[in-house]
């Protein structure tokens, strides 16, 4: 994928990310009142479409977003060459992709 | 160590492209000195070998531009009082570039980048058409007479992180002069340069640290020049012609 | 990591800034993913980890991490802003602007979080 195409993505992924990470930061903000337990998680968000949504198209975003990320700075810190470098950030991308939709099931399903 | 009044203590990089050192010279403070000052009087008094480029001499022709006090400046447009840590001076070579010898850094590189991003004028015209006109207030000429000032001094190429880290980024320069050059109502390279700009090490690579608008003596912006560059890519690339 | 003398401006720092909070904030999430996950298969795992983040330490832990997010978020708009908007000269306000509101979110969340 050119350059200019992955810039693209980064920058859209970005976009979609904004007000999502919002809506996150806020939530968080909530939640945390009185302390954490998994059923207040989970009561909220089993079963609903809505969070199983909002979490997948996030962690979707993230994982573009962020194995995206990791490349730049992979590049310019480390220098891997090319090949190395698009075959692990990719790697990480899916990592992050199934790690993050295996959440998302956890706590929707 | 207490400050001396009357001199200044300057430390010199000396060396060849395989070994260097910092070499400590003491100069008569003067007033009004600038830092070339102060390199002429070390080469004239105290070490004729040492070698080093300027010419104008009056911040137009940008050939002594070195790291003073780790900062890249133009030493002839640089005052000692604005840059003197106490009395301490330290120059060396321009950052990011290969040296020839002691302060002279060899310049192929960033002129190859320059001549890599296509940053030369197309012509379009000959001599049996009519002129085209530039008007002043077209939107793309404004974007053009703000970048077009460069006299490839290399400051900002020195400042740069991004090329410091990535061999293969163009640098803010070249990149600048492209866009000056995207905006040029009579030039003709159109896709062919931007495709020469957003590749790899190309304009995306642009982190908006903001060192090359910070330190061009110019007052040029290559940060504003590099994001008309990303525009530009992304919407050619949205009409699939990049 | 030492900064050096090119590098003693604002917009160094917030670029600097953005590249540290996005590394930490990616190098966390497989662990935060991998930590829900054990809704999946060992709920009792996760509501211990739960309870085991009322522990001050973790708090604070938690507080940080809030922090970076906000200053990834924040100085990631007033990057899209650079790169997308019409140029504005008032670049280092924005950063300070970013860096400010960022403070804020997380001083909101170590409010509700006491």
């Amino acid at each position: 994928m050119t350059e200019v195409r992955l810039y693209v993505l980064q920058r859209i992924s970005a976009m979609v990310m904004a007000p999502l990470v919002m809506a996150h930061l806020a939530l968080m903000i909530y939640a945390i009142q009185g302390g954490l337990s998994a059923a207040e998680i989970l009561s909220r968000t089993q079963g609903s479409f809505w969070w199983g949504g909002y979490y997948g198209l996030f962690v979707a975003a993230v994982s573009i977003h962020g194995a995206l990320g990791l490349r730049v700075i992979i590049r310019e810190e480390l220098k891997w060459p090319d090949a190395v470098l698009n075959t692990f950030t990719f790697g990480a991308g899916l990592v992050l992709l199934t790690l993050g939709l295996r959440a998302v099931m956890a706590v929707v399903l | 160590m207490r400050m001396d009044p009357k001199n200044l203590k300057v430390s010199i990089w000396r060396g060849t492209p395989d070994e260097g050192a910092y070499t400590d010279y003491a100069v008569p403070r003067k007033k009004s000195q600038t830092i070339l000052d102060v390199v002429s009087f070390v080469q004239r008094y105290l070490e004729p070998s040492l070698s080093f480029r300027f010419a104008c001499r009056v911040g137009m022709c940008g050939s002594c531009a070195m790291m003073v006090n780790g900062k890249p400046r133009w030493t002839c447009r640089t005052h000692v009082e604005k840059a003197v840590d106490g009395d301490k001076l330290v120059i060396a070579p321009l950052r990011n570039l290969p040296i020839i010898k002691d302060l002279a850094c060899d310049m192929d590189v960033f002129f190859d980048k320059w001549t890599r991003a296509e940053a030369r004028f197309y012509p379009t015209k000959n001599r049996d058409d009519d002129i085209e006109p530039v008007l002043p207030d077209n939107p793309a000429r404004i974007y053009a007479s703000q970048g077009i000032e460069c006299i490839n001094c290399a400051v900002c190429y020195a400042a740069c992180d991004v090329v410091e880290k990535d061999p293969r980024y163009l640098g803010p320069a070249a990149l600048n002069r492209a866009w000056t050059l995207m905006n040029d109502e009579r030039d003709g390279a159109g896709i062919k340069r931007l495709r020469a700009v957003s590749g790899t090490g190309g304009c995306q690579s642009c982190h908006s640290q903001q060192g090359c608008m910070t330190y061009c003596p110019n007052e040029l912006n290559p940060t504003l020049s590099i994001a008309g560059l990303k525009r530009m890519a992304v919407k050619a690339a949205l009409k699939g012609e990049l | 990591m030492m900064i050096r003398p090119h590098q003693k401006h604002p917009l160094w720092l917030a670029y600097k800034l953005h590249r540290l909070s996005g590394l930490a904030l990616v190098l966390f999430l497989p662990a935060h993913f991998y930590v829900l996950g054990l809704a999946l298969t060992d709920a009792s795992a996760l509501d211990g980890f739960l309870k085991w983040t009322s522990n001050p330490l973790v708090k604070i832990a938690e507080i940080g991490l809030v922090f970076l997010l906000a200053v990834h978020i924040f100085g990631g708009l007033r990057v899209l802003a650079l790169e997308f908007l019409p140029w504005s000269a008032k670049q280092k306000t924005y950063a300070a602007m970013a860096l400010a509101t960022s403070f804020f979110v997380a001083i909101s969340f170590l409010m509700n979080a006491i």
